[in-house]
């Protein structure tokens, strides 16, 4: 009696584990560490949500791996005069609604991102949208503006005819942008982008259907793409080595070699374009002012040997805040660890002492970031500045260094607009209240020829003699010490093999899914 | 008895008040959630002027005076990151997070009391020496190192069973969405129910182990060899049903601890319950959905404690006596 009901519930356990799922070979069973915040696109700007409008929506153009601009829902482009560009656009393109595309849906996506809290400083140099015919568009600037086509790039047109009207849910327009609460765009989507969203529960799960209409029949045969978000890193590591998913991103730096060695799996890394550094309060530490102490702690600072130990060579030790590919990458400026020099100018500054100071540091929002911060708190020592470190979480980190609380602080920043003229509007430009400019720049650099350049750079659209510029600022932000750079954080994806996950992927970390191919 | 329920419920109400209050002043003190809300390029007077909107820049106790008045209506207020009310948002998730504890209770019962049971009577055994070294080994393990080791074993290295997820769910009554009726579903509960009952198994067997020793030495029991009962009888009827009054009263309570738990259960198994809709809405700083778990489950260890004193009132007269004074 006992042996037949411990045998039959040993059947029942192995029968149980024994169950599986069959995965169908063009389904894509995605997981990624946060899923979309919403279905309406320019609710806010983050990696996320574009990730999100390159699969459900189509821009007019999008970056190529070169560098170049790839035709999407614009054929082709010409400059009209200074301040206008006019974009042709493709024909027969129909929205998941089943409305047709046309010029009106980009004059009324235009209007909507330039009343977008999140998206309207990004286009604020655009005046408007004007409809030439059904399939041309004008793009006009207030004043000539060289990065027309890489904001082209952010403008995914939406359905206007969908998200006119009144949503009978709340009485309210369709088109309204709402952060926090039941919007019509929020729950509701119609792009032309190759996938529409079927199903989804927020932070669960989001299913993705190919658009039958898709425009572009040419690349990809992802029928179906499950999207889970997987918020921690070893469950979704071990979800792809376990075979529950197909395709997980970020991949966590502690678990690339394993992945690597996997079979049947791949890993595909690329250097990318946040860079990390450290800021240093000028009006709250006195010593800072100091342009030699400053050069001091960039020499004491081992970027090299952090981006190898710390973060296991998943970073690029970096000299100047644009990336290579960009057109303020200065070639000239390289790493410039030197402990002696560091000391020397340290002597010559008067402060062969030392000195203490304060800094703070978030502990969840870049890679290894703690880690880092302890680093440079060690390596600072050895030229006798004490730094007493505090390092919180990113939810209460961003009030802190608006504060100013302390005498340095962390920052990473990724160009929006693919552009090294972000870096220093952001980061380096005199703090400026009323414009907004160097509202990042907790260090409070200030120096003319870097506000002057920058400003220039916005209106030259001669590509050579805006590089140049460009490149100049990136030379005198070096030589002036005004920051510590670390380095670019490192991009990575994992994937079954039999997939084109290189193809794919690019340095902005929006992989174009349409294009993904299964074998 | 009536007054004795009467009290224990206003006892409840105050301990109910005084959660919300900490779980407030926790809140506002959190960091912005709009930081959270926003890209990084929005300027700080736009920021400030969304916090105005969402009534966060009143003071402290001008918000949480709304808040009670809301929450005495049934409004907890909004999640952000949801854009629905939090209390949908709970609802949603609080049949994952009680599944879960279900069967991980499950596990507890059907184990812990059979072993317990031998344990105390063959104290001396060698499986005995094992079930409770094995449960020294229990207790101190965290339990997401379990969970960890659990996904690594089972999932990565022998590839029996998912690794992540509720899997496929049914919806019973319009509202219920349970894993607990497909193959899929039940495939996914194996693991997390047993990294949940990891800490509280050892801890029954335990003491259901030496609760029943004690009944043992009893003078009833000896009373009852003397007379000359059979074994099974004194151990399984007499001295056990004694043995059940202080677990009752422990398990009610570790119940509790037990959605408590869940948060790093689920967070590790990507388990879409309470626990780690908690975890996510403290890194998002979606601070209404934050104090409304807190107020809930605050809200089930108050019912929990309520009914297992009265319970064992009804048990156990002399908790009454002292009850109604």
């Amino acid at each position: 009696m006992k042996n037949r009901i411990i045998r039959a519930l040993a059947l029942a356990a192995t029968s149980l584990l024994l169950w599986g799922a069959s995965a169908n070979a063009s389904t894509l069973k995605l997981a990624i560490d946060a899923d979309p915040v919403s279905l309406d696109p320019h609710v806010q700007l983050s990696g996320g949500m574009l990730q999100y409008s390159h699969m459900v929506f189509d821009p007019l153009v999008r970056w190529a791996p070169d560098g170049s601009f790839e035709p999407r829902l614009a054929e082709k482009w010409e400059v009209v005069n200074d301040t206008t560009t006019r974009f042709y656009l493709r024909k027969g393109v129909k929205f998941h609604s089943g409305n047709e595309f046309t010029a009106n849906d980009v004059v009324f996506t235009l209007a909507r991102l330039k009343g977008s809290d999140d998206f309207k400083g990004l286009f604020e140099y655009f005046t408007e949208a004007k409809a030439v015919d059904t399939h041309t568009v004008d793009l006009i600037t207030k004043e000539p503006y060289g990065l027309v086509m890489a904001m082209a790039t952010y403008i995914f047109p939406m359905d206007a005819k969908f998200y006119s009207g009144i949503d009978e849910k709340n009485n309210k327009p369709k088109d309204l942008l709402l952060k926090t609460d039941y919007s019509f765009a929020n729950f509701n989507e119609s792009g032309t982008g190759p996938f529409q969203v079927v199903e989804r529960e927020q932070g669960v799960k989001t299913v993705f259907d190919r658009f039958a209409d898709y425009w572009d029949k040419e690349t990809g045969n992802v029928s179906k793409i499950v999207l889970t978000p997987i918020s921690e890193a070893p469950t979704r590591v071990a979800a792809l080595l376990s075979g529950d998913v197909d395709f997980i991103m970020p991949v966590p730096p502690a678990d690339l070699d394993r992945i690597e060695k996997t079979k049947g799996l791949q890993l595909v890394t690329m250097s990318g374009s946040r860079i990390i550094t450290f800021q240093l309060n000028q009006k709250r530490r006195p010593e800072f002012a100091n342009q030699k102490v400053r050069l001091a702690m960039s020499y004491a600072y081992n970027n090299v040997g952090v981006a190898q130990k710390v973060m296991k060579g998943f970073a690029t030790p970096a000299a100047q805040n644009s990336p290579k590919g960009y057109q303020g990458h200065n070639e000239a400026l390289q790493p410039r660890y030197d402990l002696a020099k560091a000391k020397e100018l340290m002597k010559e500054a008067g402060f062969a002492d030392g000195f203490e100071c304060t800094m703070i540091a978030p502990n969840n929002r870049y890679v290894n970031d703690e880690k880092i911060s302890q680093a440079f708190v060690s390596m600072m020592s050895k030229i006798g500045i004490k730094v007493s470190l505090k390092t919180m979480p990113k939810a209460q980190y961003w009030d802190q260094f608006d504060a100013q609380v302390a005498d340095i602080q962390m920052i990473g920043w990724h160009s929006d607009t693919e552009d090294s003229a972000n870096f220093y509007e952001y980061l380096y430009m005199c703090p400026d209240k009323e414009t907004g400019r160097g509202q990042y720049n907790s260090g409070n650099y200030c120096n003319a020829e870097v506000d002057k350049l920058t400003l220039a750079s916005n209106s030259e659209t001669d590509i050579e003699k805006r590089a140049g510029m460009l490149q100049k600022v990136e030379q005198i932000l070096y030589d002036d010490g005004a920051y510590v750079p670390l380095h670019w954080q490192n991009l990575s994806w994992a994937s079954k093999d039999n997939m084109n996950t290189q193809d794919i992927v690019n340095v902005m970390n929006f992989p174009y899914f349409g294009d993904l191919v299964i074998q | 008895m009536f007054a004795f329920t009467i009290r224990r419920i206003a006892q409840g109400v105050l301990v109910m008040l005084i959660i919300s209050f900490i779980g407030f002043a926790i809140k506002h003190n959190f960091g912005d959630p709009v930081r959270e809300l926003v890209g990084e390029r929005v300027t700080p007077a736009e920021r400030s002027e969304i916090r105005e909107r969402l009534g966060l820049n009143d003071p402290f106790l001008v918000q949480y005076g709304r808040f009670l008045k809301d929450a005495a209506h049934g409004d907890l207020g909004r999640s952000f990151f949801f854009k629905k009310p939090v209390t949908e948002v709970i609802a949603k998730k609080a049949p994952a997070t009680l599944e879960l504890v279900f069967c991980a209770s499950l596990i507890v019962i059907c184990l812990s009391v059979p072993l317990g049971i031998y344990s105390a009577i063959h104290p001396k055994k060698f499986f005995s020496r094992l079930i409770m070294g094995g449960s020294i080994l229990g207790v101190s393990m965290p339990v997401f190192l379990t969970a960890i080791m659990l996904i690594y074993i089972f999932s990565v290295e022998l590839g029996w069973l998912p690794s992540f997820g509720r899997g496929e769910t049914v919806r019973l009554f319009g509202f219920w969405d349970t894993g607990m009726l497909t193959k899929d579903g039940l495939r996914h509960l194996i693991m997390p129910s047993i990294a949940l009952s990891s800490i509280m198994l050892p801890l029954f067997i335990r003491l259901i182990r030496s609760e029943m020793m004690e009944v043992l030495e009893s003078e009833y029991v000896k009373y009852a060899w003397a007379k000359g009962v059979k074994a099974k009888r004194i151990w399984y009827v007499h001295a056990f049903k004694n043995t059940l009054l202080p677990v009752i009263t422990v398990g009610g309570v570790q119940l509790g601890i037990m959605v408590a738990f869940t948060i790093l259960t689920e967070t590790v198994f990507q388990w879409q319950g309470m626990g780690s809709m908690f975890i996510e809405s403290v890194e998002r700083a979606d601070t209404a959905l934050m104090v409304s778990y807190i107020v809930v489950v605050g809200f089930i260890f108050v019912v929990v404690n309520t009914i297992v004193d009265i319970v064992y009132g009804l048990v156990n007269p002399m908790v009454r006596v002292t009850g109604r004074k």
